[in-house]
């Protein structure tokens, strides 16, 4: 019988792609199958992971079930070795008409965000860019609500259903929506990296794993583009997602850039964190994109922020305010980065700072 | 050869954003701009023109005034451009907006040779969906990411831009490459462009014009025809105010750091 994406009944499961580069598989698929598993467990059917790529230690693909996956389609070709549209495409949409899975999750990575909206576009179904918040139960989505939305939650009716409820920042972060996708399956959604916690491993679930080895139907005449050459950054990029600890600095580091970010390492080491930025200092080649915190940046949820000299644009929060404690020093008492602080100082960052340190420092070793 | 560039009039959400009561976006009360991803790519193709002599064709699905940035772009150096709209078009999410851009795209032709250029991302939807699925619906590979562009004869040689590196790709035409502000500075409207431009050809597409194409249904096009629909729509969440500390002095920062000693936060 040929895919009919609106026979809606005839899907069942929740997957995620698990993105590997260089054989190594991406953190956001931890992060995706930790959410995908609390989905699987509201809707009470299989998690499964869905790798591609060549010759993947099996310890990798059995490592997908210590954090959530009951099974993992594994599908081994030397032409899915680098990612390729057109391969990874044909060989994904191929399972998705096989299996039919009721849910499919994405890492909004620079590749996933490349191949999700072409399986979409081919599958014939609705896809979700950048989601923030993922519910099927109704009763659970009305509780995000009550925290995150200004709704009258009581007093507005929902349809009781276990479609998939898309939460993503709308119009620069202005607005939030959630999105649905009731007609057509799999409902996809892509997230961005950092957005999603993952949860303890678990080695019992590893041990558990299936792992299933897909017959990939694959020629070189499938694919359309020859990939030239692969190049890695010769700078170490920064971890700025599984940081404990995050300094940013912002455009009020303009009087003096080199001190500024100067300041901001000194800070960082104090603490034990790294440097984020806003999005004005990588656009003004102050300092690499791999910094930048927000909306088009990474989202982080450190155990200390602090924003120096950041006014806090909305597209810079939705990168940092859930934040466990924000420290914000910005010269400007309006600032609206003084809203989500836990603590905000208003003052120079080149006074404040050294302040800072100092007595961080002194505090510490007073332990 | 030519160019084909799919440009959006977007909202600037960098500015003052105006919300409507049922919480959805005041359009008509913001300014609107041309979405910088798509700037760059009407540069890459102008800069092909400039190299071939090819012709650079732009692209707008919205509503009419959209034609305003179209002429603009034509004052660039595009030499025509077509405005898609239709009452029928509204309320489109990526999907069916990338049948109908797909739609007048095969309208407008697509030789052995051609390009077809998207921007990456529009910043009022921040999806950078609508290429891929464009790509997808014409049956042509794509490149999405693209920081750097070589064109010789039908191979095209691009830089597309991973997190942590970039990759380079080579494509046969006709492709469809998505571009990124980062690839080039897009040029000014030059004086005798503006003069020129209301004499460039400016069409408009409307459903009767694109209606016998198989990817215009009313099931695949419009509010009714998108996969993926508005469930709810609200104002995000705003986190309580913590404590502003007084003064900027010595005595201030000491206390905020007992403040977070106490509290285990250091
Ligand atoms: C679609 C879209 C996506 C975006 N994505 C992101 C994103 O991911 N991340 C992001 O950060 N931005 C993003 N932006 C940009 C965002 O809107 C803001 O422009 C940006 O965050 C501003 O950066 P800033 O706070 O460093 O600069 P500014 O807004 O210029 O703020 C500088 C601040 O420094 C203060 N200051 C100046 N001097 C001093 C001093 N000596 N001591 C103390 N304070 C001082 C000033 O009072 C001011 O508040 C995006 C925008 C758009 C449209
Ligand atoms: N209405 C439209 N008209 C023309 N081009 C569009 C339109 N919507 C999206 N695009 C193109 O698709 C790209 C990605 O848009 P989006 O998927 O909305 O982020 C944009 O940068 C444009 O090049």
């Amino acid at each position: 019988m040929a895919f009919n994406s609106s026979d809606t009944a005839a899907f069942k499961g929740v997957w995620v792609f698990c993105e590997q580069r260089e054989g190594v598989i991406m953190s956001t698929s931890y992060q995706l199958l930790s959410e995908g598993r609390k989905l699987a467990n509201d809707l009470g059917v299989e998690l499964c992971g869905v790798v591609l790529g060549k010759d993947i230690k099996e310890d990798y693909l059995k490592a997908l079930g210590g954090y959530g996956a009951d099974k993992v389609y594994y599908c081994n070709h030397e032409l899915l070795d680098v990612y390729t549209t057109d391969a990874y495409t044909k060989v994904i949409c191929d399972l998705v008409e096989d299996k039919k899975p009721e849910i499919f999750l994405i890492g909004a990575t620079n590749i996933g965000r490349d191949l999700g909206p072409r399986c979409a576009a081919r599958l014939h179904t609705g896809l979700t860019a950048d989601c923030t918040h993922l519910d099927v139960d109704v009763a659970k989505y009305k509780e995000f609500l009550k925290t995150t939305s200004t709704i009258d939650v009581d007093n507005t009716v929902f349809e009781e259903n276990t479609n998939l409820k898309m939460t993503r920042p709308a119009f620069g972060g202005h607005l939030m929506a959630t999105i649905i996708c009731p007609r057509f399956r799999p409902q996809m959604s892509t997230v961005r990296p950092g957005v999603m916690q993952t949860q303890p491993y678990d080695e019992a679930g590893a041990a558990k794993t299936v792992i299933e080895n897909v017959d990939v139907k694959l020629d070189k005449s499938d694919i359309h583009v020859e990939v030239l050459e692969v190049k890695k950054a010769a700078k170490k990029l920064v971890d700025l997602i599984g940081a404990d600890v995050v300094v940013s600095v912002g455009r009020g580091i303009s009087k003096d850039v080199e001190g500024g970010i100067k300041l901001a390492e000194e800070l960082a080491s104090v603490l034990g964190g790294v440097v984020g930025s806003s999005r004005a200092c990588v656009d003004a080649g102050w300092i690499g994109a791999d910094h930048q915190v927000g909306q088009t940046g990474k989202t982080v949820h450190p155990r200390i922020y602090v924003a120096l000299g950041i006014s806090g644009a909305i597209q810079h929060l939705a990168g940092m305010q859930d934040s466990e404690c924000i420290i914000a020093v910005n010269k400007n008492e309006s600032a609206p980065i003084f809203d989500v602080a836990s603590y905000g100082i208003v003052g120079d960052l080149y006074k404040v700072t050294p302040m800072l340190i100092e007595a961080i420092r002194a505090a510490k070793a007073a332990k | 050869m030519k160019a084909i560039v799919c440009v959006k009039q977007v909202p600037d959400t960098s500015g003052v954003v105006a919300v409507k009561e049922d919480g959805t976006m005041d359009r008509a009360a913001m300014a609107t701009i041309t979405n910088h991803d798509d700037l760059a790519a009407v540069e890459a193709a102008l800069r092909i023109k400039d190299a071939t002599g090819c012709k650079v064709v732009v692209v707008s699905m919205g509503p009419p005034p959209a034609e305003g940035m179209l002429r603009e772009l034509l004052a660039m150096g595009a030499d025509e451009a077509v405005l898609v709209s239709a009452r029928e078009f509204g309320g489109s999410d990526t999907y069916a907006t990338s049948q109908i851009l797909a739609a007048a795209i095969k309208k407008i032709g697509v030789d052995d040779d051609d390009i077809v250029f998207c921007g990456r991302q529009a910043i009022d939807g921040d999806t950078a969906q609508v290429g891929p699925q464009i790509a997808e619906k014409l049956g042509m590979p794509q490149v999405s990411y693209v920081a750097e562009i070589n064109v010789e004869g039908k191979a095209v040689t691009v830089k597309r831009l991973l997190e942590d590196g970039y990759m380079t790709i080579k494509v046969q035409t006709p492709c469809l490459l998505t571009c990124v502000k980062e690839l080039n500075d897009a040029r000014y409207m030059s004086v005798g462009g503006i003069m020129e431009c209301y004499q460039k050809p400016l069409e408009v597409y409307n459903y009767e014009t694109l209606k016998d194409d198989p990817l215009i249904d009313v099931t695949t096009i419009g509010l009714k025809g998108s996969p993926t629909n508005v469930y709810k729509s609200f104002s995000p969440p705003v986190k309580g105010a913590g404590m502003m500390m007084e003064g900027a002095d010595k005595a201030t920062v000491e206390k905020l750091v007992s403040i977070l000693n106490d509290k285990h936060i250091i």
